[in-house]
């Protein structure tokens, strides 16, 4: 643990554990330039945090990076996302398969209108999986921290689950086709304090298979899951706001050492 | 009230029911209300006893096996024209469904703000009012005229124009109602537009999409005007001497109920009544059903 501390400030991330590698030059809604310069590395069997106050675009930022932007019209971007040496956006790449492989978990949870057992074995199906679907259904809810809550009632409407544990049951669906990525955006902002407690345990506790990139609001969940850590800010002139990166580093660095003056000003409270 | 007095707001306030002004208004309203939903349930109730007292005496097995009496006879029934009703019923169905389904695919997730889109919308939404008698004409003039005679596939053509912008604009709703985050659950699992519509927001909005059918085939088993001169009527059942007498005139409840009310034989009032009764039974069992499948099974 203390060898940790004593690495330096900016990071030297190897390029061998980097599974994505994001620059974000510009990212349009139409006219309107929602983020800009933002380059933001993630690496193996780590949490990253993306932090930063409403409207700083940490959310567009992360939906950019398996393209769900591309479902908003107008939406356009610049710079490129590598995924294991393959830029996301470059030609020929066919976002419905870059999803495969990058997951998602949403701030509402959202299961689909059926079954437990059906939710988790969706992605499964999708991708016309050949081996046994229910030890994989199994295997995943186990994953999720949810089997034991759930495997005496497989077949009951994941609707009728509490709002915790349709979180977690997102999580299963999302790791049933064990994604490299798994992104996740605010998970925990529709959770009361427990169910965000176990969420976050789960996050801690999937590092080890996954790699994760976090959205959230909360500094304090920032502290407790993120390995590293992205500040975003935004500028707000001539009535545009556009968000941008401040300050990526180690999360005890961001937290404790800030190198900008912003972030120690976002981070001690000073503004929001 | 003198000045050592505490203050009015302090004093223990009465929490009694006062009989004026807002109270009084809102009791009225109230009333007026209830008057008025009670109101509204008393036509279909007393058609219901009218119905149930005149038809059922004649509701017997005979009415739903004989072919309807000639003038001065005795007896018969009205089972061809039960045959003849499901049987349009049935085309329309198979027209109104598929079609209405798709174009409602179209304009809910597709293209749901293209000028296409608006213009279909609109054209269903102005369909809905239209006189069911345009709809005759209009089958009268695409299958009647084209084919040379009436028949059952002109009557089914016509309930089909009139069930199908009820399943359009249901079903476009149903559609609409899939909550955009479980959308974008399956856009993030790596699902295609198609797989998304498909795999997600049919079944979804599946129980909600039947409602809809079930209320347009309700509607169209009680059409008259439009299978006036499409179908007309028939005296004969629509199987004859071992095949299907599809391209022939056809019999129908709506349309046979139209013919014997006018009659000045009493047999022929009393099979109108027992159809009558018949037909609200079958467009109210459809109703249930369309209750029970319309309820989320999950």
């Amino acid at each position: 643990m203390s060898s940790t501390m004593q690495q330096q400030a900016t990071p030297d991330i190897q390029s061998a554990t980097l599974v994505m590698d994001c620059k974000l030059d510009k990212i349009f809604y139409g006219n309107f330039l929602a983020v800009r310069d933002s380059h933001v590395p993630i690496e193996k069997n780590k949490i990253t945090g993306f932090i930063g106050p409403s409207g700083c675009g940490k959310s567009t930022v992360l939906r950019s990076l398996n393209r769900m932007n591309d479902l908003v019209e107008g939406f356009r971007f610049d710079g490129y996302v590598q995924f294991l040496g393959q830029d996301v956006y470059g030609k020929g790449v066919d976002p419905v398969v870059v999803r495969r492989y990058i997951g998602m978990v949403f701030q509402q949870p959202n299961p689909f209108s059926m079954s437990i057992f059906d939710n988790v074995a969706f992605g499964l199906r999708l991708n016309r999986y050949k081996g046994d679907i229910g030890d994989r259904v199994k295997q995943a809810l186990q994953g999720a921290a949810l089997w034991d809550e759930v495997k005496d009632k497989l077949k009951v409407s994941g609707l009728a689950l509490s709002g915790g544990q349709q979180q977690r049951l997102c999580i299963a669906r999302a790791i049933a086709t064990q994604p490299q990525v798994l992104l996740m955006d605010e998970p925990c902002s529709a959770l009361d304090p427990i169910a965000t407690r176990r969420v976050e345990e789960l996050m801690v506790e999937l590092k080890k298979d996954y790699t994760i990139a976090l959205v959230t609001h909360n500094m304090q969940q920032a502290t407790r899951v993120a390995d590293t850590t992205a500040f975003f800010s935004v500028d707000i002139s001539e009535g545009s706001r556009t968000g941008y990166l401040v300050e990526f580093g180690p999360t005890y660095q961001i937290f404790e050492n800030p190198r900008e003056k912003l972030t120690k000003d976002y981070i001690s409270g000073q503004f929001s | 009230m003198s000045d050592t007095q505490p203050p009015p707001s302090r004093a223990t306030p009465s929490l009694q029911r006062k009989f004026e002004g807002r109270a009084l208004r809102s009791m009225v309203l109230s009333g007026l209300v209830w008057f008025l939903a009670i109101l509204t349930s008393v036509p279909l109730l007393s058609v219901l006893y009218m119905l149930i007292t005149q038809g059922g005496a004649r509701l017997n097995m005979e009415v739903f096996t004989e072919l309807p009496p000639a003038g001065f006879e005795m007896d018969g029934g009205f089972g061809n024209a039960l045959v003849g009703t499901f049987f349009m019923v049935g085309i329309a169905a198979l027209i109104a469904i598929p079609v209405g389904i798709m174009a409602a695919i179209f304009l809910a997730e597709l293209g749901p703000s293209s000028k296409l889109a608006t213009a279909a919308r609109f054209a269903a939404k102005t369909l809905t009012g239209v006189p069911s008698i345009l709809a005759g004409v209009f089958a009268y003039a695409l299958v009647v005229i084209t084919t040379g005679t009436y028949s059952a596939p002109a009557g089914g053509v016509a309930l089909a124009v009139l069930m199908l912008p009820i399943v359009v604009l249901t079903a476009e709703e149903a559609m609409r109602m899939v909550p955009k985050v479980m959308k974008d659950a399956a856009y993030g699992m790596g699902c295609t537009h198609t797989q998304v519509i498909w795999q997600i927001v049919l079944p979804t909005g599946m129980p909600a999409i039947l409602t809809g059918v079930m209320l347009a085939i309700a509607r169209a088993a009680g059409e008259t005007a439009p299978l006036l001169f499409t179908a007309l009527f028939s005296n004969y059942w629509l199987l004859q001497e071992g095949h299907l007498a599809v391209m022939s005139p056809t019999a129908s409840m709506a349309v046979l109920i139209y013919n014997f009310s006018g009659m000045p034989f009493d047999n022929q009032l009393e099979l109108a009544w027992a159809a009558s009764l018949v037909l609200v039974m079958i467009v109210l069992i459809v109703n249930i059903v369309s209750r029970i499948f319309g309820k989320p099974k999950f």
